[in-house]
């Protein structure tokens, strides 16, 4: 029953995107006013969790001022945390529940639609078993919800489907990462990148997606350092690489493996540390030897010459710092790019001292803090394994139940999707996701939606994919209920409640506790407040990977958050993991592991020979559920332009802003050119932020990683024609 | 604030804009900004570049301003035009060597960065120098860009025969003064000095 209720255009028309350019009561007059109190929390957007000031009155957001004392970002903001406060008193805000009728929705009040909600998912899992209901979460959660989510799925429903976006974000690094070091988490604090003599960037485009990070490098460049960037286009960083490598989409293991080849060749590896901290050396020694640089030339289209720099500025500077994100991890060898990586890192002894190190660009807002603890589809809290009796033992005893009637590991975000097209999956409830733009192949996730018997979102705007649902709940901003977040250093900070959400949306947490009286499960859900939540999250969490149990709100406000682990209230918290160069496996070491070539998912043929990859602009965040309907944001950059070189340019007769015609194996779009020099010639650049007919994921593949299973986002094939003029 | 300047690294700006969009919540132009930014050359580089007035000492939009209109406060800051006296006339716009003024039909007034007076005054730093990701635009002690940064922050720039001396600082990387001109590289004897 999931197709769109009412024609596209009208519900846009009620719902939006309706961009929102003025603060609430508009620039002048009013909105002048000074602010009631000013509330130190973080912005709602990337994972760098900037530190930012909210200037509140009459239970709005009026504007913003900077936090100077906040260390991570000493008051800076990139334009979306700027502009983060036009979403309070915004026109889309959902403020009633709604149900699906022949024409639309209409509004309801809570208690119908909760009821509506627990009898349908009631009467879905009598029917077909109680795996046939599947919860989505995100990672733009605090924490508390995100922990809540994970328990209301596996206690009060009792699927094993439960899974997140952040699966679309941080499970390449944290399935490397585990495997290396056994946790999941970028290992240094920022301050070691500027304190690094060398940093080596490689599939990430800082600049627009964490640019506060930005300034970290350039503090690194002020005292010498040298920067190496490996990426298919100069994203905006690039303009002061001292180095720039720029690889073919999906070669980035065979770049890697390269650097190691040189590294070893020219005895440039750090022989001490890999005796005294690492296992598995030799396997890996022999795993590169056919990597020489000439062949690797050929494959990822990087000079040999600048492979071999690359390698010696990396083994040869006294503190390397390696920074990756989603270029490398979104691949189908998302999980070999990263341990190649890290294999790097251990090779020269780059590890868990200062100024050196491996580090993982978390993208997502709590991508760090919403992945330990439970709405991951293999993960209880603390980052435990749930297929680990004593993991299971230890939460259901702070659940109050039997570790039996934890249900086993379920499926991840894309393999849900995949069920639900087959059919088994037969209900959703999803919150904080918005498949509809964020998964690959948009159709398919369409045609997916259509087959729900049962489809419920949480939201607080009317996203893409919720205009397909039976029930909208609405729910809470990010400053709406009080919790905390972990950043991109594993800093666990406090995000305030500023205002109480408007109209009769409610908090998100509120609602999930309010579904679980429903489903019966009331005592496992006593909650009153967030913080109660946390405080049961700590316990959950105790002796675990991702251990809280140290950490309270008010130690985060005097210390400027903690950083975990923290496993007591004396714990001064771990801003750096592997001091020593020790692991968090029970020997110590570190784990070399052997990495493997394979092809992409989609490969470029005769019929496809482009390469197609998507990625973010800094004025826009993942789907664009928020940032599309803040007006100075759109403004920025208003639609999404197809990149490419003019070499590929001229071979199709394209102009800079001619209409494109860009074809995959599933779909195409059509989307206006932006002719430019700063992209490989054999590759094409979509920015994924938009919907519908300008949605890049109507083009890309649902490949996965084997292991981490992310999407391979990175790596299509494609041919481009120019299009007689403006889509339809 | 005391003590603190006002600094310009073009070379460290990543295009993100945040500076224009901090810029608009100012309280004395609420919803404009008056921030001069540029992609210098988009198809054929990714460098980007934002400007705020140079507040120059004596500052040719005040001298060629028909109607007095443009003042420079005691700190060196040259305000932006005063409501009354504008005539909107463009002088300004077309005579500033760094291409700031900017003429606002709709409001019939020349406006302009006016270093954040509302803020700097009370003791907090320029909206778009506070959250500036890249600290491309900067505004701290000298002792501070002097202890951190390679590059030398300069303050006199030569335009033909015009030399002006402002308030912010541009970073260069090495020189004291920017020599464009031939004739300043030249022998022409003892008897000429070779820079003036």
């Amino acid at each position: 029953m999931a197709k769109l209720p009412a024609p596209l255009p009208q519900l846009i028309d009620i719902y939006g995107p309706h961009p929102q350019r003025t603060p609430p009561h508009g620039w002048q007059d009013e909105s002048r006013n000074p602010a009631e109190k000013l509330v130190k929390t973080h912005c709602c957007f990337c994972g760098q969790q900037c530190g930012i000031q909210l200037k509140v009155r009459d239970n709005q957001v009026i504007g913003f001022e900077p936090w100077e004392e906040f260390p991570f970002n000493q008051g800076k903001l990139c334009p979306k945390g700027v502009k983060r406060y036009l979403q309070s008193n915004h026109p889309d805000r959902l403020l009633d529940p709604l149900m699906r009728t022949d024409g639309g929705f209409r509004k309801t009040n809570w208690n119908e639609a909760l009821d509506f909600t627990a009898n349908r998912l009631r009467e879905i899992q009598a029917r077909y078993g109680k795996d046939s209901v599947a919860v989505f979460g995100g990672a733009s959660l605090i924490t508390e919800k995100a922990y809540l989510l994970g328990k209301f799925a596996r206690v009060a429903l009792g699927t094993r489907h439960i899974d997140y976006n952040g699966r679309l974000c941080m499970v390449s690094a944290g399935t490397g990462y585990k495997l290396a070091f056994n946790v999941d988490r970028s290992p240094i604090p920022w301050s070691d990148i500027a304190a690094a003599n060398v940093v080596f960037v490689i599939g990430a485009n800082i600049g627009e997606c964490a640019p506060i990070t930005t300034d970290y490098i350039w503090r690194a460049r002020d005292h010498g350092a040298k920067l190496i960037v490996a990426d298919p286009r100069m994203t905006p960083i690039t303009r002061n690489a001292d180095l720039y490598l720029p690889l073919r989409p999906g070669t980035d293991l065979v770049l890697l493996m390269s650097m190691l080849h040189v590294i070893l060749r020219e005895g440039l590896e750090d022989r001490g540390f890999i005796d005294a901290h690492t296992t598995g050396f030799g396997a890996v020694a022999e795993s590169v030897k056919p990597y020489d640089p000439r062949t690797a030339a050929d494959r990822t289209g990087v000079p040999p010459e600048a492979i071999e720099k690359a390698a010696r500025l990396f083994a040869t500077s006294e503190r390397t710092v390696a920074l990756h994100a989603r270029g490398i991890e979104h691949q189908s060898k998302g999980v070999e790019n990263v341990l190649a990586l890290i294999n790097l890192a251990l090779a020269t002894g780059n590890i868990g001292r200062e100024g050196a190190g491996v580090a993982m660009i978390t993208g997502q807002g709590n991508g760090q803090g919403g992945r330990e603890h439970g709405q991951k589809c293999d993960q209880l809290p603390g980052a435990r394994s749930i297929n680990d009796p004593a993991a299971r033992a230890h939460v259901a005893k702070v659940w109050g139940i039997q570790p039996d009637e934890i249900p086993q590991a379920g499926y991840s975000a894309q393999e849900i999707m995949n069920a639900i097209h087959a059919g088994e999956i037969k209900a959703l409830l999803s919150t904080c996701f918005n498949p509809l733009v964020s998964l690959p192949q948009a159709e398919f996730t369409r045609e997916a939606l259509s087959k729900l018997e049962f489809f419920g979102v949480i939201d607080f705007f009317m996203s893409e994919t919720a205009e397909h649902a039976d029930v909208v709940l609405p729910g809470s901003l990010q400053e709406e209920e009080e919790g905390v977040t972990a950043n991109v250093e594993g800093r666990v900070i406090h995000i305030q409640k500023a205002v109480d959400p408007p109209g009769n949306a409610r908090g998100d947490s509120e609602i999930i506790c309010d579904l679980a009286r429903r489903l019966g499960k009331e005592k496992y859900f006593p909650y009153r407040t967030t913080r109660e939540i946390f405080d049961e999250l700590r316990e959950a969490s105790r002796g675990g990977i991702s251990d809280y149990y140290g950490i309270t709100y008010e130690r985060i406000d005097r210390e400027y958050g903690v950083a975990w682990p923290c496993p007591s209230a004396d714990h001064p918290g771990t801003p750096r993991l592997f001091e020593g160069g020790v692991s968090m496996f029970p020997d110590g070491k570190c784990r070399f592991n052997v990495t493997e070539w394979r092809e992409s998912g989609d490969p470029v043929s005769t019929d496809f020979p482009v390469y197609l990859t998507t990625g973010r602009v800094v004025s826009q965040y993942l789907s664009g559920t928020q940032t599309r309907r803040i007006g100075g944001l759109v403004d920025i950059y208003p639609e999404p332009r197809l990149e490419l070189h003019p070499r590929l340019a001229a071979q199709h007769g394209i102009a800079d802003k001619d209409w494109v015609t860009i074809t995959s194996r599933r779909d195409e779009i059509t989307l206006r050119a932006m002719v430019v020099k700063t992209i490989r010639p054999d590759t094409v650049f979509i920015p994924y932020h938009w919907a519908n007919e300008q949605s890049a994921n109507k083009l890309t593949h649902r490949t996965l990683d084997p292991r981490s299973k992310i999407p391979e986002f990175k790596v299509s094939a494609c041919r481009i024609r120019k299009a007689e003029g403006a889509p339809r | 604030m005391f003590g603190y300047e006002f600094y310009i690294d073009t070379t460290r700006c990543i295009g993100c804009q945040s500076c224009m969009k901090a810029c608009e919540e100012c309280e004395t132009h609420r919803g404009v900004s008056m921030i001069n930014f540029d992609y210098i050359d988009r198809p054929n580089t990714i460098a980007t570049a934002a400007f705020v007035c140079m507040h120059c000492a004596d500052p040719t939009c005040a001298q060629v301003c028909p109607a007095d209109a443009i003042k420079v406060g005691e700190d060196g800051v040259v305000q932006s035009a005063l409501k009354p006296r504008c005539i909107a006339c463009s002088n300004c716009v077309l005579a500033c060597p760094f291409g700031i003024p900017k003429l606002v039909p709709e409001r019939e007034l020349m406006m302009k960065c006016d270093m954040c007076y509302d803020r700097t005054s009370i003791g907090k730093r320029p909206m778009c120098a506070t959250v500036c990701p890249s600290q491309a635009l900067a505004y701290v002690r000298p002792e501070e860009i002097a202890a951190t940064r390679r590059e030398k922050p300069s303050n006199v720039f030569r335009f033909g025969n015009q030399q002006v001396t402002t308030k912010v600082f541009m970073m260069t990387p090495n020189a004291e003064e920017i020599r464009l001109d031939v004739v300043d590289y030249m022998w022409e004897g003892e008897a000429v000095e070779v820079f003036q």
